[in-house]
């Protein structure tokens, strides 16, 4: 039995008690609500020293922009971080679920996790519920093996490459890559091309826009470098648009004499500790 | 078991399903008009895009009528040149039978009835046409896509539409505000709101940005200029 004070912990895993109701509901006509999507530009690449992870910042609600300023990066452990593409609470919720699991993973092995694990509970993961978590990945890391960069699809296809973009600014940022990664950079010049693969999906593609972040993982060390480029800067107003004092109207006043108010004070209990 | 749950056998259908081509298309852009005593003023963004993709970064959204009225389109841009080339020939039409140019009132009442015309499949265009009326005052008429017309002295239409209304409602109107003065908004101050309020459409709205294009009519003629804004 649960009760306010005792609230019953819900079992594990998705709640799906609603599905049947709502599929009557929608049979009827009503319209269903749509999540968050993040229309993106996430991307990848292995350089000399590791791997370069890029995002825009922008997420849209159909065609109005829902903030302009958001994360698409996430932590996974210390030596991996992840880029999501696609419905936003999916990503989140994913990322934040496999990066408890590599945590308990590195604590029970006491070994740095391996990108292939990640790589491996995130397809599985998505696997199972058959795209219906619409989240698409660019997952990178370096482990005792050396840099790794994967791709995850929604439905858990993965591909292992050596530079990749995800999103709906993913052809625009594939083109870049395309024309000009190679082998063996060097950080600054991979920094540069990351940058530069962003700042095409936030110009060419409308999903994708605001600023560039970054990711930099090395064996040991990761820089991440939130807002590393303002690719756009915000329009300058010409006016000022600050209200003089009493343009709002005051309807009614209200004064609550606090004296009113009585104020009980409690004994400190201390704590059983026998 | 409820219908919608009912497995679907696409082999064993009978009755064919087809898909509906859809005639129109949202290429996005919006426009805002605000008319003074003496002039009115109207800008249009000129990002014209489809989808997630942008077509052109430089499309003006203007099109100018006659020496004193200016006429302001977005949403289907193929709509938009059908209308516009049918405009253009009945103004020249006018012009030769009756030699004299049509006036901006007329103008108005012509496109109303152009758009009502195609009532049953409509120029899917949000119109805004504005000018100098026969006094001289400045004057905006907007359309919905099937000829409703209203004359008003500030208007914003198009994608952005929804977001900017309000603000100028509240900044030329002078509405929800205390001790404000009802002053009639000169060219300058009409200029800057039309460029601020852009601005804020370009931060939030995905088809507009890159740049606008302002239209100026005064007695004198109409004078051009263009305000850069975000480019993503």
């Amino acid at each position: 039995m649960s009760s306010v004070l005792c609230p019953e912990i819900p079992s594990p895993g998705f709640s799906f008690e609603n599905c049947h109701r709502n599929a009557m509901l929608e049979a009827k006509g009503l319209a269903m609500p749509k999540a968050q999507k993040t229309g993106t530009t996430i991307v990848g690449i292995i350089y000399k020293d590791g791997v370069i992870l890029g995002a825009d910042t922008r997420a849209t609600e159909d065609t109005t922009v829902a903030d302009k300023n958001c994360e698409k990066i996430h932590y996974l452990a210390p030596n991996m971080y992840c880029c999501g593409a696609g419905t936003a609470a999916d990503t989140e919720m994913t990322t934040q679920m496999v990066a408890s699991q590599l945590e308990l993973h590195r604590l029970y092995t006491n070994r740095v996790a391996r990108v292939a694990t990640a790589k491996q509970i995130l397809k599985q993961y998505l696997f199972r519920y058959q795209g219906y978590i619409g989240a698409a990945l660019v997952l990178g890391g370096v482990d005792s093996t050396g840099p790794h960069l994967y791709s995850i699809h929604p439905h858990g296809s993965t591909d292992k490459l050596p530079y990749c973009t995800m999103g709906s600014g993913s052809l625009a940022a594939i083109a870049v890559f395309e024309s000009r990664w190679k082998e063996n950079m060097d950080e600054a010049e991979g920094i540069q091309l990351v940058r530069d693969a962003i700042a095409a999906g936030i110009f060419n593609d409308l999903g994708s826009g605001s600023n560039v972040d970054v990711c930099i993982i090395r064996k040991g060390s990761v820089d991440y470098k939130r807002t590393y480029d303002e690719a756009n800067k915000k329009g300058e107003k010409q006016n000022s648009y600050k209200y003089a004092k009493g343009t709002t109207a005051v309807l009614t006043t209200k004064v609550v004499d606090i004296e009113e108010v009585a104020v009980r004070s409690i004994d400190l209990e201390r704590m059983d500790t026998a | 078991m409820s219908l919608a749950l009912r497995p679907s056998f696409p082999d064993y259908e009978s009755v064919s399903k087809h898909n509906n081509f859809n005639p129109y298309s949202d290429n996005g852009g919006s426009v805002v008009a605000i008319a003074g005593d003496d002039f009115v003023v109207v800008g249009a963004d000129t990002r014209l895009s489809a989808g997630f993709s942008i077509y052109t970064r430089e499309q003006s959204k203007l099109f100018p009528l006659s020496a004193n009225t200016v006429l302001g389109c977005s949403g289907c841009w193929c709509d938009t040149l059908t209308l516009t080339r049918i405009l253009k020939s009945r103004m020249q039409m006018y012009q030769q039978e009756h030699n004299k140019t049509m006036s901006t009132t007329a103008c108005a009442q012509m496109l109303s009835i152009i758009l009502y015309y195609k009532r049953f499949f409509p120029y899917y265009i949000s119109n805004m046409l504005v000018g100098l009326d026969d006094e001289g005052k400045g004057c905006v008429y907007s359309y919905d896509p099937v000829g409703h017309c209203e004359r008003r002295t500030f208007r914003a239409s198009g994608s952005a539409g929804a977001l900017l209304q309000p603000l100028l409602d509240n900044q030329i109107g002078k509405k929800n505000m205390l001790n404000a003065k009802e002053e009639p908004v000169s060219k300058e101050a009409a200029l800057s709101i039309l460029k601020d309020v852009f601005i804020s459409a370009a931060e939030r709205d995905i088809y507009t940005g890159d740049s606008i294009l302002i239209n100026i009519i005064t007695k004198d003629g109409t004078t051009e200029e263009t305000f850069q804004l975000r480019r993503d």
